[in-house]
């Protein structure tokens, strides 16, 4: 089995947003960044595909070099080796267009990817890829098996779940689930210690997006919560039938 | 200039997402100087529905339950048989799970979680959730055609009655597009769909035991509200996961979300922030969600729930 995770480093859960420039960028003063939480599910699941099957987990991330604390940390997970296009990621296009052009001579049997960013949270990555590449994807995909040459794979549809199959190669786009959180790996020393001599190969950049984020906003503050009684209950009832008129 | 809109259909029926789509495509019509036609894949009874939204024409193609690319493939004849240079789509999982693909089969350009009409039609300006709702951006769209995915329920369902025509659309999927195999649907029976609900009672690890959520069903009932939880509760297993609300779980965007015993930690405000009103019970005065809150209550949720319950019944009479 030769996998591709694809990795997006981006701010951490817990970031407070805000932006700078005139609203024209995000505020990157003193936010941590992480390894995407569903990427790094599908990172989890490329582990242990890889540990049953054999083969090699390669990761690829569209990025400059302040991304590389965490592709490192990928490596110490235990990915064999990474690679980053050395860009500023635009949008999806330009991201998928670059892993495309990396992927599609290199015979990967699997091609993971999470089932969004969450800090642009486009969701059109998987999809791009799978489209370009010409072949299957499964987004958001919850189980991954893989057996021979198939992959069956869960994906979430609105009421419900859907068993699919698909021959390899594939892409599946990770959601909680393909792994289970207390299946997700943590890097151990000696993973952090292996991950410094792994190789993490720097190819450039070419390709362009066609969409740009030209200006944000931060949703409108909230007037003060109203505090009710426990004791009245009913005045809750009256207020959201009456003036919320959401009941 | 058409604007095209993929009328999604669950089994031959539509859902409020795909009115929700059709009434967005209608009213960019308006700005573009165009109308709206929908595309229907598979067999609906009741395509004349979309009128009611503003769709003027609806081109119907065969192929039940298609998968992600089948959809792209058939929304990729329709667009190129149209001349359409805006193609629309809700905000559900196959949605968000075709356009991709066939912003790449039309070379177009993609905005998803689209919360508004654009501000500008040229340059074309939309107005994005990004950040897991905690922000937004101001996309500015390149290209000779763009494709639209809408944040489910933050533009809403408009009534815009005209008169529609149902035609049938020429082409199909091909085989290849749907080599993705069919095993088998799980579906969870008879429940509200969670991402389309108007209504959402919540609760989290301040419920204590599994064995109190019969209260909350209650209340969701007495409502007619879909339930969900915080993402450690669906953890231990006191909930299912498909449940589990937040940053790493689903966002809701419901006119009411009633959360009880969730302390309102960031990444469960990621996936609630576009609730319209929010109600939060907790024990805690001090409770971050109380800062996000519309109404709060500081009391014992297994208090409170029966006595709510029992209140709205009393309203509802
Ligand atoms: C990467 C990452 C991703 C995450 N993603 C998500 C996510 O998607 N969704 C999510 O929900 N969480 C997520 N979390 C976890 C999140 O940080 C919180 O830990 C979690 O939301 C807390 O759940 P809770 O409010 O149910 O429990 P607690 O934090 O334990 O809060 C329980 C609350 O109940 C109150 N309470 C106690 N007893 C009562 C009573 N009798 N009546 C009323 N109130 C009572 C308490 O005052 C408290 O406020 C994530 C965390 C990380 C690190
Ligand atoms: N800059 C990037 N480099 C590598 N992979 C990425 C990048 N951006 C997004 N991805 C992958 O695509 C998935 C979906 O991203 P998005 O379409 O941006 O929401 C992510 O979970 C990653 O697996």
């Amino acid at each position: 089995m030769k996998i591709l995770v694809c990795i997006s480093s981006v701010p951490d859960t817990t970031t407070k947003i805000t932006f700078a420039d005139g609203n024209t960028k995000f505020n990157t003063a003193g936010v941590q960044y992480v390894i995407n939480p569903y990427d790094e599910f599908g990172l989890s699941r490329a582990m242990q595909l890889k540990e049953k099957m054999g083969g090699t987990v390669t990761t690829v991330t569209v990025g400059r070099a302040d991304t590389e604390p965490v592709i490192r940390k990928a490596l110490a997970i235990g990915a064999d080796d990474s690679v980053r296009i050395d860009a500023d990621p635009v949008d999806s296009f330009q991201v998928a267009s670059e892993i495309a052009a990396y992927a599609k001579d290199k015979a990967f049997d699997l091609i993971i990817t999470g089932r969004e960013s969450i800090d642009y949270n486009g969701g059109a990555v998987p999809g791009m890829l799978a489209e370009l590449l010409g072949i299957n994807s499964v987004s958001p995909c919850v189980k991954l098996e893989i057996e021979g040459n198939i992959a069956t794979m869960q994906t979430m549809i609105d009421g419900g779940k859907e068993v699919v199959k698909s021959n390899l190669p594939v892409v599946a786009a990770a959601q909680k689930g393909m792994v289970d959180e207390s299946e997700l790996r943590i890097p151990n020393m000696r993973g952090i210690m292996a991950a410094r001599t792994k190789p993490l190969a720097v190819v450039p950049g070419s390709a362009s997006g066609n969409t740009a984020a030209k200006t944000f906003d931060l949703p409108a503050p909230k007037a003060a919560c109203k505090m009710i009684s426990a004791d009245n209950v009913e005045e809750l009832v009256h207020l959201l039938h009456t003036e919320a008129k959401v009941i | 200039m058409s604007v095209l809109v993929f009328a999604e259909n669950w089994d031959g029926s539509f859902k409020k997402s795909t009115y929700e789509a059709v009434s967005y495509a209608s009213s960019l019509a308006a700005k573009v100087g165009g109308s709206a036609t929908a595309v229907v894949i598979g067999n609906v009874s009741d395509t004349n529905a979309l009128g009611k939204y503003g769709a003027t024409k609806a081109l119907q193609f065969d192929g039940d339950n298609m998968n992600h690319q089948g959809i792209a493939s058939i929304l990729a004849q329709a667009a190129q048989a149209t001349g359409a240079k805006y193609i629309v789509f809700n905000g559900t999982w196959k949605a968000k799970g075709a356009a991709p693909r066939l912003a790449v089969k039309l070379n177009a350009s993609i905005a998803t979680e689209v919360v508004e009409l654009p501000s500008s039609t040229t340059p074309f300006n939309v107005k994005k959730k990004v950040f897991s709702g905690k922000a937004f951006a101001h996309v500015e769209m390149a290209g000779d055609v763009k494709i639209i995915v809408l944040s489910t329920n933050a533009y809403g369902v408009h009534e815009n009655a005209v008169s529609i025509a149902v035609e049938k659309g020429s082409g199909a999927a091909t085989e290849k597009d749907v080599s993705l195999q069919h095993v088998e649907y799980q579906k969870t029976a008879g429940k509200i769909n969670l991402t389309e609900a108007e209504l959402v009672v919540s609760a989290g690890r301040g419920m204590k035991d599994p064995g109190n959520w019969g209260m909350v069903e209650a209340l969701a009932e007495t409502l007619g509200a879909a339930t969900a939880c915080s993402k450690p509760v669906a953890d231990i297993g006191w909930r299912p996961h498909h449940e589990h609300v937040g940053q790493t779980g689903i966002a809701v965007a419901p006119n009411l979300y009633i959360a009880i015993g969730i302390s309102g930690a960031i990444q469960h405000l990621a996936g609630i922030s576009s609730s319209k009103k929010i109600v939060v019970i907790n024990t805690d005065p001090e409770a971050p969600f109380f800062k996000a809150a519309d109404y709060g209550i500081v009391g014992d949720a297994l208090q409170v729930i029966p006595k709510l319950t029992e209140a709205i019944k009393k309203l509802k009479g």
